[in-house]
């Protein structure tokens, strides 16, 4: 199967994609809009309050301290209320912080929560051409390090702008309300600040994206040398691999010293520049307050000295941020970007439902019969049909091209009517597995028309297709959860009973019996601590389960040893027995006593015919399986 | 201590940078302290008296003291940047460096994902942790302690004031920090079980697809999904607790030094320029403890990173090269005496039990048995990928442990039964078997291993480009590469571990029949489930549970042996008939 590699992505490019902005705001906002207004009230109000703090600690000197001074008698009444009256705004800041951090967490777990799930259920409803052409790792990506991205940025990116952004406006109308010209010369100042934040956030942006960028090289890079480790070791590689990985590290280490050399600038500049600016505000100020210029006093300096100087954290704040959220739009990027895959599109509605035969006629019933049926509903005259569900599969010349243009199979030709055994046999490569994976319809034909019980798969319902079809694949994949979890995932509501039944059927009960804790042993990471053969028959246990009329086996047995097949052979007689069934191996034994062998060669049935025939004709099937050829 | 030893030894080259970092943040911290003095200088003698000269003075000094805190801190930043990466880059090379004297027994204790994760992840979760120890490991106390004393040297008094409010911030962060991480261990566990759920999903699509169980496994996710929204919430919501605690800790501060600020003001011991550093000394101490939290939340974070990764740097090569090596191989004749082997060396089983068995050099050998006898195992004991527990394996009449392991991994040529082809062109990955080895070479050896006909096929021919992993090429393309790049090594002996099963059998046996002409002198042994792929062996040992059952030709197996003749007619079909027999005729 041509599995294409996903062109690796650039990651990290300070541009902030507006429209991605856009969308996750609304995202949220669609979700948690009271919340959010909550929130943004909360900030408000908690600005607002800390700012009441800041103007009474200029006034602490100028109001209540200096008349305590050179007053007669010393009374603290006034302070006393003023610092009570200050108590009681600090105390409702703080809830309201409370307020929007508690609010908070809900957001951006829920969002998150929100996003996780939706990818999921999208992923899941997605082509399996989509899986064939990204690579696993990096769809996992998106799951871990893009959500990630975005908990940081929604967690503590958001509020923070927010809150920093209020405090700025709120200082710079005090600020203007002292003097207008001394917020000039301040606000001069915070522009040098943006400057140099652009420039450092710039740099350090441009060099985290390539950071991230070798970072992936070095992955990739681990991740293939730790799997062919042994092979490394075979020929003693060990040297040149060395080499190789110490390059791409060494670019690494570049990339992040840059990256996180330019960051770590950033706050200590800001801070400095901070600095600077008071300075040169205490000197224009003082210059302004001695000279008399538009009746500004020095108690105002005083007080201008101390919002120039609240000026500067929030802007030193919201720089830190920049990173943070550039990041996490790249991760929006390719979270919506899985969101946008268009799912596989599903156009069928003749759908499988169980049915009972009443005076020779189909009927449709709710229970189970054991016997199912197509209910075919004719858009043209408004009847519904029902079709006895059998097994009848028939390709009508049908052609498949995995990528536009190059044709993988031709003219495809072939019909199995109920019961029957079909075997496919040729050459890696020869198109034996895209035939069965055509019938489930994990791919749509480009040509031809296949047929199932006389109606053409293109108008069934995907999932009822599906439901009658049982395939036992090349790859087992077992899912995390018990062994008997694992075969019930044919039919989810067997019983016990059913489903030690299944496993004595595909040999699986003795070794089950061995593990640990029998059927209830649970298994993890794909069955990891089980042999390939193992875990072959647990996956021909789950398809015996299901119990459907056509059966799809493609190297099925490919792992369990020739003996042991032996055993196996026997169930797998007994799955076979009644059903249709399209066989995949390589094997001879598995093979030869089909009705019928379509020998593959680079998509084209080149010979057909039962196994006496085909070694009769003496063609490719017996060079095959003989090898003849070489020794003749 | 031990974990801390071997990491910080890693540091190597970038020790001057990791001590200059903490320097450079003392400046910094040092500035930051006098800067607030001349802030209240130039309101209390400044603007308060209008003295404009001693605004431009300790103005001039205040830029100054900017200017070097500037410096100060853009070179903080710079070495803890330059210490931290570096760090992280000598913990990568070193693990990597050590993995590669790995033997097969150290690669099997860890798994490949363990191995990945503990160079990535790891590396650079240590990497953060280091840069934010060097820059506020030292910058946070000495802040804190810095304001104290300034504090202390203002008004002994007010300072206390300082004192209970970080004592009673301390235990409550204590409180939400300890109460967090229990649920933060416990929920990111069920992370990664989610996370392998997914993973789980992506590589299993055809089967949930083929079974129709989206809805199942939707179902499935979202309850997992749910669960741990319910856990993460939680520890958010009592993280949210922080800043409010912050603020009131500051609050309650500010106005009590506010209050008894302007007690003491009144009573003439305090100006209000005092009371204004001492405001701003406030912030700072609490800042730095809200900073010293945070460093310590990263320290208990990566304790697991970092054993992870000493693990691995302390994991010390089970096979390594002997004292004076033999340098070459004489020839290809193999014997096995008396030899016991377990993987394990307190193991109650052996794994191969009283081998003993002599090959003769240009000698073909087919190796037979069910999967778990132990076959791999066996040939694996050849090339000293494994050593033996007991007995000897002999090589040209030499100990294979007496070797140089080069030379005899050289001259013993084993294809893997896991394939592993390496990102590059196809002649890249050939020369992997001789680095030197012309054109003219590599393509001999793909003509020999039954690998020109694809190739030549290729657009690209021999520069085709094989993806990770070998992923554009198929199974058997794929085995016939790999024994090409075993034959260029031109080995003395010659190891095909189940290499050709992906090999339909007409090609398999072009391939045996070209080593039988082509490279005689080689020994060979070949590993095989199909019979055809053994019989025409010179000798064909069977092997079962870890024990030799029989040794002998195809013929004089079929007689003597239960196993061989097994095997054999399951293969072809009970003898009842007409398959290989037509063969034989």
């Amino acid at each position: 199967m041509p599995r294409q590699q996903a062109a690796p992505r650039g990651k990290g490019s300070l541009k902030v994609n507006k429209h991605i902005m856009g969308r996750l705001a609304r995202y949220i906002f669609k979700m948690y809009g009271i919340h959010l207004i909550i929130v943004l009230v909360c900030i408000l109000a908690s600005v607002l309050c800390s700012l009441q703090g800041t103007m009474f600690m200029q006034n602490l000197i100028d109001d209540y301290i200096t008349p305590m001074v050179e007053a007669h008698s010393v009374d603290f009444g006034p302070l006393l209320a003023a610092i009570g009256r200050v108590a009681g705004f600090y105390a409702l800041g703080v809830v309201c912080a409370f307020l929007y951090n508690f609010i908070m967490a809900q957001v951006t777990q829920g969002t998150l929560r929100a996003l996780r799930d939706e990818m999921f259920v999208h992923m899941e409803e997605l082509p399996i051409r989509y899986f064939d052409t990204h690579q696993h790792g990096d769809i996992m990506s998106i799951y871990t390090n893009d959500i990630d991205a975005l908990r940081q940025m929604i967690s503590q990116s958001i509020p923070q702008m927010v809150n920093s952004g209020v405090t700025v406006i709120g200082v710079i109308v005090c600020m203007i309300r002292l003097s207008i010209p001394l917020t000039l010369v301040t606000l001069g100042m915070v522009a040098i600040m943006l400057l140099v934040t652009k420039f450092l956030a710039g740099n350090s942006g441009k060099y985290f994206g390539k950071q991230q960028r070798n970072l992936g090289r070095v992955n990739g890079n681990i991740e293939e040398m730790m799997n062919g480790q042994k092979v490394v070791k075979v020929f003693c590689h060990e040297e040149e691999a060395i080499e190789k990985f110490n390059a791409l590290n060494d670019e690494l280490f570049d990339s992040a010293y840059q990256a996180n050399m330019y960051s770590n600038m950033l706050g200590p500049a800001n801070a400095q520049i901070g600095n600077v600016s008071y300075v040169i505000v205490a000197v224009v100020g003082g210059i302004l307050a001695i000279g008399g210029f538009g009746g500004f006093t020095l108690g105002g300096l005083a007080s201008f000295l101390t919002f120039n100087k609240s000026l500067n954290m929030p802007i030193m704040q919201v720089s830190q941020q920049l990173n943070f959220i550039v990041m996490a739009m790249a991760g929006a990027e390719r979270v919506f970007g899985l969101l946008d895959e268009k799912p596989e599109d599903d156009e069928g509605y003749v759908t499988l439902v169980n049915a009972k035969e009443e005076n020779g006629q189909i009927v449709e019933t709710s229970e189970r019969t054991g016997m199912w049926a197509w209910k075919h509903y004719h858009q043209a005259d408004g009847t519904t049909s029902y079709v006895k569900l059998e097994g009848d599969v028939v390709f009508d010349d049908v052609d498949f091209a995995y990528e536009p243009g190059k044709t993988v199979l031709h003219n495809i030709k072939m019909f199995a009517t109920p019961g029957q055994k079909i075997a496919f046999v040729g050459a890696t490569g020869a198109g034996k597995t895209t035939i069965t994976n055509l019938i489930n319809r994990f791919y749509d034909i480009a040509d031809g028309k296949i047929r199932y019980d006389g109606i053409n798969i293109n108008k069934i319902k995907k999932d009822d297709l599906r439901h009658s079809l049982g395939i036992v694949l090349q790859d087992t994949h077992l899912f995390t959860g018990t062994v008997a979890d694992n075969i019930r995932y044919g039919k989810l509501d067997a019983t016990d009973e059913e489903v030690h039944a299944a496993a004595k059927l595909a040999n699986a009960d003795s070794f089950i019996h061995k593990l640990p804790n029998g059927y209830d042993t649970v298994l993890t990471g794909d069955g990891a601590n089980l042999s390939q053969g193992q875990r072959q028959l647990l996956a021909i246990a789950r398809a015996a389960i299901a119990d459907p009329p056509v059966l799809i086996l493609d190297e099925a047995t490919s792992s369990i040893d020739t003996r042991t097949e032996k055993i196996v052979q026997d169930g797998m007689d007994k799955l076979m027995a009644g059903r249709t069934t399209f066989v995949i191996a390589h094997r001879l034994s598995t093979i030869r006593n089909s009705d019928c062998i379509m020998v593959l060669d680079q998509g084209r049935i080149i010979e057909r015919g039962n196994h006496d025939e085909l070694i009769a004709e003496g063609g490719k099937y017996y060079q095959l399986y003989t090898g003849k050829i070489v020794n003749a | 201590m031990h974990v801390l030893k071997t990491l910080l030894a890693q540091v190597k080259e970038f020790t001057r940078d990791s001590i200059l970092t903490p320097i450079f943040m003392l400046v910094e911290v040092a500035m930051e302290m006098v800067i607030p003095l001349l802030m209240a200088s130039i309101i209390d003698e400044g603007v308060n008296k209008g003295d404009m000269h001693h605004i431009f003075v300790i103005g001039a000094y205040m830029i100054l003291a900017a200017l070097v805190g500037l410096w100060a801190g853009m070179m903080g930043g710079k070495y803890g940047a330059r210490a931290s990466a570096g760090f992280a880059r000598n913990l990568r090379k070193s693990m990597f460096a050590n993995i590669q004297t790995f033997s097969f027994e150290n690669i099997d204790k860890y798994s490949t994902a363990g191995l990945v994760t503990r160079l990535t992840t790891d590396v650079t979760n240590l990497q953060n942790s280091y840069q934010m120890i060097l820059r506020m490991g030292m910058r946070a106390p000495a802040s804190l302690i810095v304001a104290m004393i300034m504090s202390l040297y203002i008004s002994p008094r007010l300072a206390s004031v300082y004192l209970i409010a970080v004592l009673i911030l301390a235990c409550v962060l204590f409180l939400i920090i300890s109460r967090v991480t229990k649920i933060f261990d416990y929920v990111f566990k069920k992370y990664d079980d989610l996370n392998a759920s997914v993973q789980e999903n992506i590589s299993g699509i055809r089967v949930v697809k083929a079974y129709v169980r989206e809805d199942f496994e939707k179902e499935k996710f979202q309850k997992a999904s749910g669960n741990i929204y319910k856990f993460l919430l939680k520890a958010e919501r009592i993280l949210a607790c922080n800043a409010p605690v912050m603020m009131t800790t500051v609050y309650t501060c500010i106005l009590l030094i506010s209050w008894l600020g302007a007690k003491m003001i009144v009573t003439s011991t305090f100006t209000t320029g005092e009371l204004m550093s001492m405001l701003t000394y406030c912030m700072n101490i609490l800042g730095s403890l809200m900073m010293l939290s945070m460093v310590f939340v990263m320290i208990t974070m990566s304790v697991a990173n970092a054993n992870r990764v000493a693990e691995v740097l302390n994991e010390k090569a089970t096979i390594v090269n002997p004292e004076n090596p033999v340098m070459e191989v004489p020839n290809g004749d193999i014997d096995f005496d008396h030899v016991n082997f377990a993987y394990k060396k307190d193991a109650e089983e052996f794994v191969l039990e009283d081998i003993d068995l002599h090959i003769k050099r240009g000698e073909t050998i087919g190796v037979l048995g069910g999967t778990g006898s132990a076959k791999s195992t066996l040939v694996n004991l050849i090339s000293r990928l494994y050593d033996v527990t007991e007995g000897k394996v002999r090589v040209g009449d030499i100990d294979v442990r007496d070797y140089d392991l080069e030379v005899i991994r050289n001259q013993v040529s084993v294809v893997l039964q896991n394939n592993v082809l390496f990102s590059g062109t196809i002649y890249e990955n050939l020369r992997w078997g001789s680095e030197n080895a012309t054109d003219e070479e590599c393509q001999k050896a793909c003509k020999l291993a039954c690998a020109d006909e694809f190739i030549e096929r290729f657009p690209d021919g021999y520069d085709t480009y094989i993806e990770q992993g070998g992923s554009n090429v198929s199974g058997g393309q794929r085995q016939r590469l790999c024994i090409a790049r075993a034959l260029l090594k031109q080995p003395k002996v010659l190891i095909l571990d189940d290499s050709t099963s992906a090999v339909d059998t007409a090609t398999d046996a072009k391939i045996r029949k070209a080593f039988r002409e082509e490279i005689p002198g080689t020994t060979k042994l070949i590993i095989a489930q199909r019979i055809s792929s053994v019989q025409d062996a010179d000798r064909i040992v069977v092997m079962d549970n870890g024990r030799i059952d029989g040794i002998g030709t195809h013929e004089e197996l079929l007689e003597s042996n239960a196993i061989y003749r097994d095997v054999y007619e399951s293969q072809t079909g009970g003898g009842s008939g007409d398959f290989d027999e037509k063969e034989g005729e």
